[in-house]
């Protein structure tokens, strides 16, 4: 082989090495990385993973915020008017949380199927509900009518 | 009557850059110049028209004229004059009209100080520069009209601009990102004419090269306005959340610095023509794409404003057409690759193409982990999210390869670099940098967790690496300037010698230096506690103890607030008194956290109370943030690199030098990439 086909040869070589270790790391951290959302109802027929980091959202219900008295815990519950689901969290909630707003937290299912959410993100103002949210409602709406059941006004 | 006025200056100015973009363009593939001279007079007159209608929807604030729509949904009769100002720009159609008049301006200025390219050029990119205009305005005027009004139940008072927005960052930040963002359409406009008349040398290149880095230059501190907006506003003391808005004025930044370093290796060597071309133009598709995202509504941010299908999909056309259109035209007119321009495996031609294929990498990472998400919702393969921490993973490596990278392709010359001399020209980075991460690892790992127990326990390999790259990047900037320096008369007469684009060269990779250590020391030795505290409490964060002394009230302009008394002290000395707020909108009932902020070069305290829980204690998040400031100081740096360099004198002088040499062969005017200094 003469040298400059060898050289060639080299940095070939080299782009493939780097380029297959930096798309495997690149799948290896998408795949931790990604977050499903499940809405009360997908939780409630037991769809979500538990122990696996997921999104959840829905509204939080009114009188379900509970407060630790000496900490930063907290617990409430997140409904789409159909199934709901306990959350808790440690932390700083938004400035826009409120009871019957609408809400998105990322976290884990933990065996007792409560969520036990990392974080929790409000809509950024009034005039805005959370896709997720929104399309969570519009699906337990759905099934509502189909059942016939009544669905409070929100 | 003022608002129909300033609707039908936009058709006025929509006409104008129609002509503009069919008028100067016949006449340059006509060689007619009295159609190409119709190209200066029509930039004029459409920055004219868009700047009057800006002018007026401005006015609308000013005098709460509530009948019309956006400034009934964005303003209020209690704000201050200047959040009336800022607020033109605080909701979508505002926004829209500030990037098109921010379009027209650059086209303006690429009139202006283009006086001595051959017309033929000036036409063109003053025509490709009009379509982007007609397609914005089009936008505008269909789906975003700002003077739309409300009749004739005029509401009595505005809705309020959404306090997040009512801020000084966002007096400053969006212009600032817009003249990034709309910069890169000159870049683009050149890649395009050079494509048309088939003009792919040297002479192109130096004259995309200004536009290209004060772009770049605006982009940067848009950015970088951002980032420490959220800081203190969002309340978190975060500086970068991978947003998808944020990560989508990344991408255009990425790529147009790959541009920038492109651009420097056509114009020396008049190679990577093909490659640099299609950097142009993917860098304003990535501008494109970041309007769609941040305005279409897709993505859930305090940016994208209320939602419209139609909006998302013009602009997505608007993308379609500019992309397709121009990579066709690419694929007939892209000069087929015969270089021969020989360079080795260590030339700086090789360094800088390996820093464009890092910058690719990297921006190919963020747009993977911006859109999938977007992708796999449309095709309801499920709707996910992607976690801050892929990016971290995966950004962070490049970044501290591009650091070393860019330390060894300091010291590499044209065409072939001895590999001797580079090895002996990095002794001292390495030397240097070596000493720096193990001090600042240990030091500041030893100073944060105190309670480790062996010396070696607090050691982060991660952030090792990150100060390694910065302290390196900067030592072999700073050898390389001593290098350059030495002089006969003395070492104040070399410093003086070096040119302006030199010096700009070395603050934007010190910037890059100061950048990555903030960023590094920040995520990696910054403390954070959230804790519930009531007046009387103390909670120690590292070296210091938080005491809340106090609560107390305060009336703003349009809002009440709970303001806390925060005494820090260190070692029982007190370091600073902080206040921070929460504020109680009126208009919009909105609650809004404002940080107590001790800001210092080294460290920033952060205090910020957020929700009551119980009827005297807060939830209180409290933080130590080493070298936090670095990340934005670095940016600075960097953008003020920027200016510096295209204030180089070589864009004007060597310029007319050549053109008047040629000058003398055909006949022609004199040629100039002087960039646009007032363009700004």
């Amino acid at each position: 082989m003469n040298p400059a086909r060898k050289r060639k040869l080299t940095i070939v070589l080299f782009l493939l090495a780097g380029v297959a270790v930096a798309v495997g790391l690149t799948t290896y951290a998408f795949r931790q990385n990604i977050n499903l959302f499940y809405d009360p109802t997908q939780i409630a027929e037991g769809e979500a993973p538990v122990n696996v980091r997921i999104r959840a959202g829905g509204m939080v219900e009114e009188g379900s915020v509970k407060r630790d008295p000496d900490s930063l815990k907290v617990q409430f519950r997140v409904t789409d008017y159909s199934s709901s689901v306990t959350v808790r969290y440690e932390g700083i909630l938004p400035d826009l949380f409120a009871e019957g707003q609408g809400v998105v937290a990322t976290g884990q299912l933990n065996e007792n199927r409560e969520f036990v959410a990392s974080e929790v993100l409000a809509k950024h103002d009034e005039q805005y509900m959370p896709p997720e949210v929104s399309e969570a409602l519009e699906r337990s709406a759905a099934r509502a009518r189909e059942e016939g059941r009544e669905m409070p006004q929100y | 009557m003022l608002p129909e006025l300033g609707q039908v200056t936009l058709i006025i100015a929509l006409l104008l850059s129609v002509l503009l973009s069919v008028v100067p363009l016949y006449g340059s593939l006509t060689a007619r110049d009295s159609l190409q001279a119709f190209a200066r007079p029509l930039s004029a007159g459409q920055f004219v028209f868009i700047a009057i209608a800006f002018g007026i929807l401005t006015n609308a604030f000013m005098v709460d004229d509530f009948s019309v729509a956006y400034v009934a949904n964005q303003s209020n009769s209690l704000m201050p004059w200047y959040f009336k100002f800022s607020a033109v720009w605080g909701g979508h159609e505002g926004s829209l009209l500030l990037w098109i008049l921010m379009l027209s301006g650059w086209t303006l200025a690429v009139a202006t100080f283009s006086r001595r390219l051959p017309s033929v050029m000036v036409s063109q990119v003053l025509s490709v520069m009009g379509m982007v205009a007609v397609g914005f305005l089009l936008f505008i005027l269909m789906t975003s009209n700002p003077f739309d009004r409300i009749l004739p139940n005029v509401p009595a008072d505005g809705a309020d601009l959404n306090p997040l927005l009512q801020d000084f960052g966002l007096i400053v930040h969006p212009p600032m990102l817009y003249m990034g963002y709309v910069g890169f359409s000159v870049a683009f406009a050149f890649a395009i004419a050079a494509l048309i008349n088939g003009r792919l040398d040297a002479a192109w290149a130096r004259w995309s090269r200004p536009w290209t880095t004060v772009a770049w230059g605006f982009l940067t501190l848009g950015i970088a306005l951002g980032s420490w907006w959220a800081y203190y506003e969002l309340g978190w003391g975060g500086w970068w959340f991978w947003d998808p808005v944020e990560n989508a004025s990344l991408l255009p930044w990425i790529s147009g610095t790959a541009l920038m370093h492109s651009l420097a290796v056509t114009e020396k060597r008049g190679v990577f023509k093909s490659w640099t071309v299609l950097l142009a133009i993917l860098t304003f598709a990535l501008s494109l794409l970041g309007a769609f995202l941040v305005r279409s509504g897709v993505i859930t941010s305090v940016h994208s404003f209320a939602s419209d299908p139609t909006r998302g999909a013009f602009l997505l056309l608007l993308l379609a057409i500019t992309v397709i259109g121009s990579l066709t035209l690419y694929a007939f007119r892209a000069p087929v690759v015969h270089t021969r321009a020989k360079f080795g495996p260590l030339s700086r031609e090789v360094f800088l193409l390996m820093n464009n294929v890092l910058l690719m990498a990297a921006m190919l990472l963020v747009l993977v982990g911006t859109i999938f998400p977007l992708i796999s919702d449309y095709f309801e393969l499920g709707n996910i999210s992607i976690g801050e921490p892929f990016f971290n993973l995966t950004f962070s490596p490049i970044a501290v390869v591009v650091g070393i990278l860019l330390g060894v392709g300091i010291f590499s010359r044209w065409k072939k670099t001895d590999e001797g001399y580079l090895l002996r020209k990095m002794v001292i980075p390495t030397v240097v940098s070596l000493i720096v991460a193990f001090v600042v690892v240990l030091t500041m790992g030893n100073a944060v967790s105190p309670e480790g127990t062996g010396f070696w326990n607090n050691f982060s390999l991660w952030a090792f690496f990150g100060v390694l790259s910065a302290s390196w990047c900067a030592a072999a900037t700073l050898q390389d300037v001593w290098n350059k320096s030495g002089s006969r008369h003395g070492r104040l007469h070399g410093l003086r010698r070096q040119s302006r684009s030199f010096y700009g060269m070395v603050l934007g990779h010190l910037g890059l230096a100061m950048v990555i250590a903030g960023a590094t020391v920040v995520n990696n030795y910054g403390i954070e506690r959230n804790v519930r505290m009531g007046p009387g409490d103390t909670a120690t964060v590292g070296d210091y103890q938080f005491h809340f002394a106090s609560v107390g009230e305060r009336e703003g302009a349009n809002f009440t607030a709970l303001v806390s008394r925060f005494e820090i002290s260190r070692d029982g000395e007190l370091v600073s008194t902080l206040y921070p707020e929460r504020r109680r909108y009126v208009v919009q009932r909105n609650v809004m956290t404002e940080a107590g902020i001790d800001a210092g070069f080294l460290r920033d305290i952060f205090v910020a109370v957020a929700e009551p829980v119980s009827s005297n204690a807060w939830a209180v998040r409290l933080q130590y943030k080493p070298l936090v400031r670095w990340t934005w100081l670095g940016a600075l740096v960097m953008a003020i690199g920027g200016f510096l360099a295209i204030a180089d004198r070589r864009y004007r002088i060597k310029d007319e030098a050549t053109e008047r040499r040629k000058a003398t062969v055909t006949g022609n005017a004199g040629t100039d990439g002087r960039p646009a200094e007032a363009g700004a």
